[in-house]
This record gives C-alpha cells, sequence and structure tokens, in this order.
C-alpha cells in the first residue's frame, strides 16, 4: 500500500492503494465516480477511456502509480464547448442503446474533436476503433460525431 | 401433416393458459392475478419506490403514478438493456391518456408477478422480443382508464358533464365553463374516483404519439455517464465478490489453500460456495488479486473435457440420419426419385457467447428474515425464488430492483436464475454480515457458461427437370435450450420449438418437405442467444435456399417470391428491401449484393447486403439495406436502431465468433481472442419500415437472422463458394 495523490476533474484525492491498482479501479472502487465503465481489463473494448492530460486512454491498463501529476478527466468531469456538442450530439438522435460503452466512446469523440476539428471517415474509424459497442451503435455514432463537429465549428 | 405451424417457439407463447400454470407450478401462487389491481392500500411488499409516493400521487393502476407535481411515472415491467422498453411503454400510456410527452417519467417495476407478468409468458419477464407486443393492450388500457378517471374527477370537481371534457397535452379541459386543469391539479380528486371496468381505446388512425420518433428518455442518463448499472451499485460495507470457478464445466472444488489470497490488502474474507471459491474485498481489484493468489486444487472427475473437434463430430454424425420429425408434408421419397438434380448441404454453427458489454454483475443484502437485490434481472421471479431458496425465505420476502443493464442479448435470462443463486450463496456463506457485489471479469463472463448450441445442418433438396424445388430434406442436430427449465413444458412430442424455428415454419410453398431434430445434450451449458433458433435455422434456410435458386438459374428476388404466397409478410420486405437497395442495378466492379428474409417472433425483415473481398480473406459489408415489417412501429427510430444494432450483432458473430473448448476448457476468454465488430468494421444501415396497422410485434430480435445469410449470399456470387460453416474468419482451419 502506498498514498497517491490524483487530479482528477481537477480536484486531488489521496489514494491509499496498491501501486500496480490500474486507473481504473481507482476512480471507480476507492474515489466513487462511476461513469467510466469496466469491459474487459485489457485494453481490448474502451469502456474505461479516460482522458490523461486530455489524451484518451483505458485506465484499466494504467496503474494508479504512473499516473504521476497527470490531470485525469472523467466523464464526469467533461466540459467545455466540445464536450458539450458531443453529449448534446449524441441524445439528439438517439445513439445509446444499452448505455454502458457509451462514456467510453463520448470521450474517445471528445478527444478525437478537440485534436481535429472536421474529422473524416477514416479519422472516426482511427480514433474510436478502440471502443467496442455490443449494442453496435456504430452508425449513430459516427453521425453523431459529424453532427457535434459541425455545430463546433457553427 | 403440413408443415407445422409454430407460433413464436422463442416468444415463449404458450397459448394454453394451463400450460402456463402447470409449467410454472414451482413458482408459486399470483400468477393468474389481474394485471392492473388499484394499488394504494395494497403496496407496501414490493414497488417501494411506487409506495413511497403513492400516498400523495394518484394510482389508477400499477402502471401509472400521477403525482401533483404534474409527472406522470410509468412503471416499467420490463428490463431496459437499449431495446427501448422505457421509452415504448411509456409512450403507449401516454397516447391514451393524452399526456404532454414532456411530464412522463419511467422506472422499472418491483419483482410482482401478479401485476407484472410478461402476458405471453404468463411469469415476469423479459425476452423473445415481447415487451412492445404484450404491453400494447395492458398500457394503452392503462392510460385509458386512468384518462378516464382524471376526466370523471374534473367534472365532479366543476359539477360539469364528462361529455363536453376534453383532454389535450396534459390539459383537462371543459369548453363550456372555460375550465381547464392539469393531471397534477387532479391527482387527488381523481384518487376517489372508481377504476372504471372497461374503456374504448383510440383506433390507430387517432395515434398521436404512437408512431412518432419520441425521445428516447434514457438518452441523456447514458450519453453523461450517469445512467447506474448494476456494477456501479454500491452502499455501506458493501464488498465486492470475486468467485474462482472450475475451469471446466460440471468441476467442483476438491480442496483450496487461501493463505496467500487473505494476505492481499484489501481481502476481507474467503468462503467456499457450491460453484466455487468466493472471494471477499473492498474493491475489484483486490477481489481480482486475491482470487489470483487462491490455490484451488479442482475435481474434474464428472466434468466436460471434450475439445470442440470431438463435439463437432458428435453433431455432425447425429445430423446423417433424420431426427425427430418436427414438420412434414408431401412425399420427399417420390421427389427425390423423380428428381433431375440433388443438391446436399452441411452447415456448421459454433458455441456463441452472448459477451454483453457489462459483465454479468448482482447485487445482493440479506439479513435473517429479508433479503434484497440489484441487478439487471431479466426474470425478477425466477432470480427471487433462486435466491429465496438459498437463504431459506419466502420468496415474497427477497425483493428485486432492476437496474439498466449493460446488454444482455438473452445472457441475463437463466432459466436457472445461476447469477442471484450465486449471490445469494455468496452472502449466505459471510453469514449474511455484508452486502456484497458478485461481479464477474470479461474472463469469467466468457468461460462461465450459458452459450448459443453447437448445431449442425443437413440439407439435401430435390430440383425437378423444370429447376424447381420438389423436396427439401433438412435434419438439425443440436441441444435442448428448453429441457431442464421451468420452460421445459414448452417442450412438445420431444422437440424443443427453439431448435426448429424458423425452419420447421417456413414460409416458403415446397411441395414435399421435412424438418426433423436431435437433441442432444453436452456438458456445455446451452441458451438463447439474440434470436435463439433463428440464428442458425435463419442461415441454413436462406443460404441453402439461395443455392437452389443460383443452380436452376433463378434470380434471388423473384425466385423467393415466387415461393412465398402472395400476401405473405415475407414478401411484403421483400419487395420493400428490393427497392430500396434497387436490386439488380450494376454494382463496383469487386462488389455483389445478396439477399435474405426471415421471421423470427412474428416481425419480418429482409436485407440486401453489398459485399467486397476484404482484408484477411473476410467480407467487407459495405451496406445494408433492411425493410421491417413488426405492425404498428410504436417508435420508429427505436425500431430502426434496433435493426441496425441487430445487423451489427449478427455480423459480428458472422465473421468473428467461435467459443472452442480445448479439453472442456473454453478458448476464447476476452474481446483479443472473441473479436468484436468495431465501428470501421460496421456498415452504413438503411432501414424501411413497411407500414402496418397490425399490432405491434418485436424488433429487438428480427434484425439479427437475416444479416448472415444476406452477406453469405453476396460472398457466394463474388467467390463462387458458398458458406457452410461459420465464422467467416478461421472456417478453414
Ligand atoms: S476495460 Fe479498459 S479497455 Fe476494456
Ligand atoms: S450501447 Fe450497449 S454496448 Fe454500446
Amino acid at each position: 500500500m502506498a498514498a497517491f495523490i490524483l487530479t482528477i476533474n481537477g480536484r486531488e484525492h489521496k489514494v491509499d492503494a496498491d501501486p500496480d491498482m490500474p486507473l481504473l479501479w481507482a476512480i471507480r472502487d476507492v474515489v466513487g465516480l462511476t461513469g467510466t465503465k469496466f469491459g474487459c481489463g485489457i485494453a481490448q473494448c474502451g469502456a474505461c477511456t479516460v482522458h490523461i492530460d486530455g489524451q484518451p486512454q483505458r485506465s484499466c491498463v494504467l496503474p494508479i502509480s504512473a499516473v504521476g501529476e497527470a490531470k485525469v478527466t472523467t466523464i464526469e468531469g467533461l466540459d467545455g464547448t466540445v464536450a458539450e456538442a458531443v453529449k448534446a450530439a449524441w441524445v439528439d438522435i438517439d445513439v445509446p442503446q444499452c448505455g454502458y460503452c457509451q462514456s467510453g466512446q463520448v470521450m474517445s469523440a471528445v478527444g478525437l474533436l478537440s485534436e481535429t476539428s472536421n474529422p473524416t471517415d477514416e479519422d472516426i474509424d482511427a480514433a474510436m476503433a478502440g471502443n467496442i459497442c455490443r449494442c453496435a451503435t456504430y452508425v449513430r455514432i459516427r453521425q453523431a460525431i459529424k453532427n457535434a463537429a459541425g455545430k463546433v465549428q457553427g | 401433416m403440413n408443415s407445422k405451424q409454430i407460433d413464436e417457439p422463442a416468444n415463449m407463447v404458450p397459448t394454453d393458459r394451463r400450460a402456463v400454470l402447470k409449467g410454472f407450478g414451482a413458482i408459486g401462487a399470483g400468477l393468474v392475478l389481474g394485471v392492473c389491481l388499484p394499488v394504494t392500500g395494497r403496496i407496501g411488499q414490493s414497488g417501494a419506490a411506487f409506495a413511497e409516493e403513492a400516498g400523495a400521487a394518484f394510482t389508477p393502476n400499477a402502471f401509472v403514478r400521477i403525482s401533483p407535481d404534474n409527472t406522470v411515472t410509468v412503471l416499467i415491467k420490463h428490463i431496459e438493456f437499449g431495446q427501448g422498453p422505457f421509452t415504448g411503454l411509456s409512450t403507449l400510456v401516454a397516447e391514451e391518456l393524452d399526456a404532454d410527452w414532456a411530464q412522463m417519467r419511467a422506472e422499472a417495476a418491483p419483482a410482482d408477478g401478479s401485476k407484472y407478468k410478461n402476458l405471453m409468458f404468463g411469469v415476469q419477464g423479459t425476452g423473445g422480443s415481447t415487451a412492445i407486443a404484450n404491453s400494447y393492450t395492458q398500457m394503452r388500457e392503462a392510460g385509458a382508464k386512468a384518462r378516464a378517471m382524471l376526466v370523471a374527477a374534473a367534472a365532479q370537481t366543476w359539477s360539469v358533464d364528462v361529455a363536453g371534457i376534453t383532454v389535450e397535452k396534459g390539459v383537462v379541459k371543459h369548453a363550456a365553463s372555460g375550465k381547464s386543469a392539469t393531471f397534477g391539479e387532479l391527482a387527488n380528486a381523481a384518487k376517489t374516483i372508481d377504476v372504471p371496468t372497461a374503456v374504448t381505446l383510440k383506433k390507430p388512425e387517432d395515434f398521436k404519439i404512437i408512431g412518432t420518433d419520441v425521445p428516447r428518455m434514457d438518452s441523456e442518463a447514458k450519453s453523461t455517464g450517469a445512467a447506474e448499472f448494476t456494477i456501479d451499485f454500491n452502499k455501506d460495507g458493501l464488498l465486492t465478490v470475486l468467485v474462482a470457478r472450475s475451469p471446466v464445466f460440471g468441476g467442483f472444488v476438491k480442496s483450496f489453500d487461501d493463505t496467500e489470497a487473505r494476505k492481499v490488502s484489501g481481502v476481507v474474507d474467503v468462503r467456499q460456495i457450491p460453484t466455487g471459491v468466493a472471494v471477499y474485498a473492498k474493491s475489484y481489484w483486490a477481489a481480482s488479486k486475491g482470487r489470483e493468489a487462491l490455490k484451488v486444487t479442482w475435481d474434474e472427475s464428472a466434468a466436460e473435457t471434450r475439445s470442440s473437434a470431438e463435439i463437432e463430430t458428435l453433431y455432425r454424425d447425429l445430423a446423417k440420419v433424420p431426427g425427430k420429425v418436427a414438420a412434414e408434408k408431401g412425399t420427399l421419397d417420390t421427389a427425390f426419385k423423380n428428381s433431375a438434380k440433388v443438391i446436399e448441404a452441411e452447415y456448421v454453427f459454433p458455441f456463441l457467447a452472448h459477451a454483453p458489454m457489462e459483465p454479468l454483475d448482482c447485487a445482493i443484502e440479506a439479513d435473517s428474515s429479508k433479503a434484497e437485490i440489484w441487478a439487471g434481472s431479466q426474470f425478477p421471479p425466477l432470480d427471487q425464488m433462486a435466491a429465496a431458496q438459498v437463504l431459506m425465505l419466502r420468496p415474497e420476502a427477497v425483493k428485486v430492483n432492476t437496474l439498466f443493464a449493460g446488454g444482455s442479448f438473452g445472457r441475463r435470462a437463466t432459466p436457472s436464475g445461476e447469477l442471484a443463486r450465486e449471490a445469494a450463496e455468496c452472502v449466505k456463506a459471510i453469514d449474511r454480515k455484508y452486502p456484497v457485489k458478485l461481479m464477474r471479469s470479461r474472463e469469467d463472463d466468457m468461460t462461465g457458461g450459458y452459450y448459443r448450441p453447437f448445431t449442425v445442418h443437413r440439407l439435401k433438396a430435390s430440383l425437378d427437370k423444370d429447376g424447381n424445388i420438389s423436396g427439401w430434406d433438412q435434419t438439425i442436430a443440436t441441444s435442448s435450450i428448453l429441457a431442464g427449465t421451468p420452460f421445459a413444458f414448452m417442450v412438445q412430442g420431444g422437440i424443443d420449438p427453439t431448435a426448429v424455428e424458423g425452419a420447421s415454419d417456413s414460409p416458403y410453398q415446397l411441395p414435399s418437405l421435412r424438418v426433423s431434430v436431435h437433441q442432444q445434450s453436452t456438458g456445455v451449458p446451452p441458451l438463447w442467444w439474440r434470436s435463439v433458433g433463428h440464428t442458425h435455422t435463419g442461415f441454413a434456410v436462406e443460404t441453402f435456399l439461395d443455392e437452389l435458386l443460383a443452380a436452376s438459374g433463378k434470380d434471388a428476388v423473384e425466385g423467393r417470391l415466387a415461393l412465398l404466397k402472395a400476401d405473405a409478410r415475407e414478401a411484403g420486405v421483400l419487395k420493400a428491401v428490393a427497392e430500396l437497395a434497387q436490386w439488380g442495378r450494376s454494382l463496383s466492379d469487386g462488389h455483389a449484393m445478396g439477399v435474405a428474409v426471415h421471421q423470427s417472433f412474428s416481425s419480418y425483415v429482409a436485407q440486401v447486403a453489398e459485399v467486397s473481398l476484404g482484408e484477411e480473406g473476410l467480407p467487407k459489408v459495405h451496406k445494408v439495406w433492411c425493410a421491417v415489417d413488426c405492425g404498428v412501429a410504436v417508435n420508429p427510430n427505436i425500431v430502426k436502431a434496433q435493426m441496425e444494432g441487430g445487423i451489427g450483432y449478427g455480423l459480428s458473430a458472422a465473421l468473428f465468433n467461435a467459443v472452442t473448448l480445448d479439453k472442456g476448457r473454453i478458448v476464447e476468454t476476452n474481446f483479443d481472442t472473441y473479436r468484436s465488430l468495431r465501428i470501421n468494421e460496421m456498415p452504413d444501415v438503411e432501414v424501411t419500415i413497411v407500414k402496418s396497422a397490425e399490432a405491434p410485434t418485436g424488433v429487438g430480435e428480427p434484425g439479427v437472422p437475416p444479416v448472415a445469410p444476406a452477406v453469405a449470399n453476396a460472398w457466394a456470387k463474388l467467390t463462387g463458394k458458398r458458406v457452410r460453416r461459420l465464422p467467416f474468419a478461421g472456417r478453414d482451419a
């Protein structure tokens, strides 16, 4: 056991845990934020996607000892024009079905649009292929990303 | 005997209520009580949330609660795992209530079979794409009765005649006197009104909300991380539990050493339960590390230890001779004797895991007199019963709270209530001291059993001298899903309808046909997987038929239409999809189109797939056109979403998925080996809904069966190779 200070959604949290505890479980079980989901534990599904200093990363394979002073953002802490546009686009065309993967999808989509304001289909494929949706809401995810891009650009 | 019609077998729709009662004899009384009991005054055992607010609110029946704050809450008896019952069932109530959509709310109903049973199963539960179908009249009546009572309350309050009262968008008005009130304002007065015995429902042409794309009620919560799933459930003192289970089906704990496991920080306890060794911890990670540190010796002497190849041989051998006859017509022998050509094929379908996005989980708290469960329960009373048995409680003493579930595809509908049972064992083994949340890792979820059964079809058909199909002989070898479950009463004449549905009830008008089946269980537990028997029958029938039509030079669409009755709803969707896809037009080089049509759960779906040769020797599916006839489309947008999702789910399995066994051990344990379709592999989808005034039927499953045969039929055009084995990936292995 060791004590780590994690900066999550702009707040510092003291986390007493094994250094090898993945950030996912620190977020969910120690800090108590449950929007970030568990789907595979081996960086295959993207359900656990958070932003580390603004970059989408799989929190299920990132030990807390490796987070250091990086700023962690979870779905609960997302804000800004791009994030609001993405969430609104998701709701607008009813993207979610079971909804379980969607936190991760939204995190990846916000990551994409923050870097690439007007993504092509190939950009979308590259940024979103790490996020599995077993309900296969992919057609709407693609559409919502395009709609959100349109909104952000005005 | 004519081609036997098994109506909606997988819907579990027994037409005979006595059969239901017999089948569910073990589940207890209360199944035949009316469903629209007034709730006030008799609440409190179940439906706490409903009960708590019932004091202030107007609750005309078990499904509707109208609060003084002018919200209308609908109690949803079906689990929401993406298919949309929260929105759909609320729509039905709102329509007849003449409510404003903005005032509608939805809430999961508690476990209470007397009020919330599925009218098609006779027991509370979700499955067989029945949510809208069995709720259509019931929910509209619930809304219409509430409306009638609000109108009567207004008439009484204003001392006017009900005839002059109108209701629109949640406002009750009396034009002559100029009076008006909201539902909320009338809630109190409506409580004293008698529940009307009969109400007249609207005609479909008068619908204002049904048939429109009202937005899903759960989209916002699910787009912001706010939606609560079982995995998110927490309460004071709750421990996370992971169970070390036998690596083979039918194995059990011989001995274990938990010394190292108990040393892991965060591990609170380790106990043996019937299914394995449970590790209780303060976090998932601690439970996981604790479990890794366990040393368990398993007794595998009675376990299933065969490999996939042996199981495949077993079913292929079985299918070589006819089995129990499920449907028969004409004289096959004559057809084959007089044939100009005979074509034979064998199809092999693997075990499939459901792999819902949220690995299985179930939370439970218990003391000596009661228990409470939080889970994505698909059969709440079966889970209630399972937990009650383990904890030696009366079923009514076990409250089931149904939370959102991160997918199911059939996996959460275990007739055995296995998850609730195991969770109950976990809480019992620590003397009910802590609430526990039983979780499964992805590996646990994948290897823990319950798969679409391994299935082999043998088909043999004769063509006469004009190229017409004269005989069709289909032998299916699989294992029974229903045998040994509370649904076993549906096995008739030794035939599990879920093994032959989609083949024995073929809509094609063939002069002679036989569909027979062998059911042989293995140690691998079988379960319904999104569209159940149709997952394999749809493929075998639609690809073999395609091959026969091609063999006699017939067009795949025209040839099918010629075999269908003119008024068959299959013909309707087939024509619609051909038009949508512009069937027959010239395509880009290296592209081909394939078509398939299939009825399941009384909904009719036809699909056309445009395919080219993709990477890894696999088809690249560019686009799928889809036509669906599901009767009245309550929410067209959700119908389309379910078609899109069904296509993606079916395609994922067809391209990539097989669960295989190596000496009884499951080889595919996570998404690295059990590959899931990803966004770059998802085709464009275009859906058209065929207009219909028929009562609505389900859409959760029927989008699945046609996609694999449509792709395989396109693939055959493209490559000249017929697909006899799924998945596409690794089928030469
Ligand atoms: S849980 Fe992290 S990628 Fe699946
Ligand atoms: S919405 Fe169910 S897994 Fe994506």
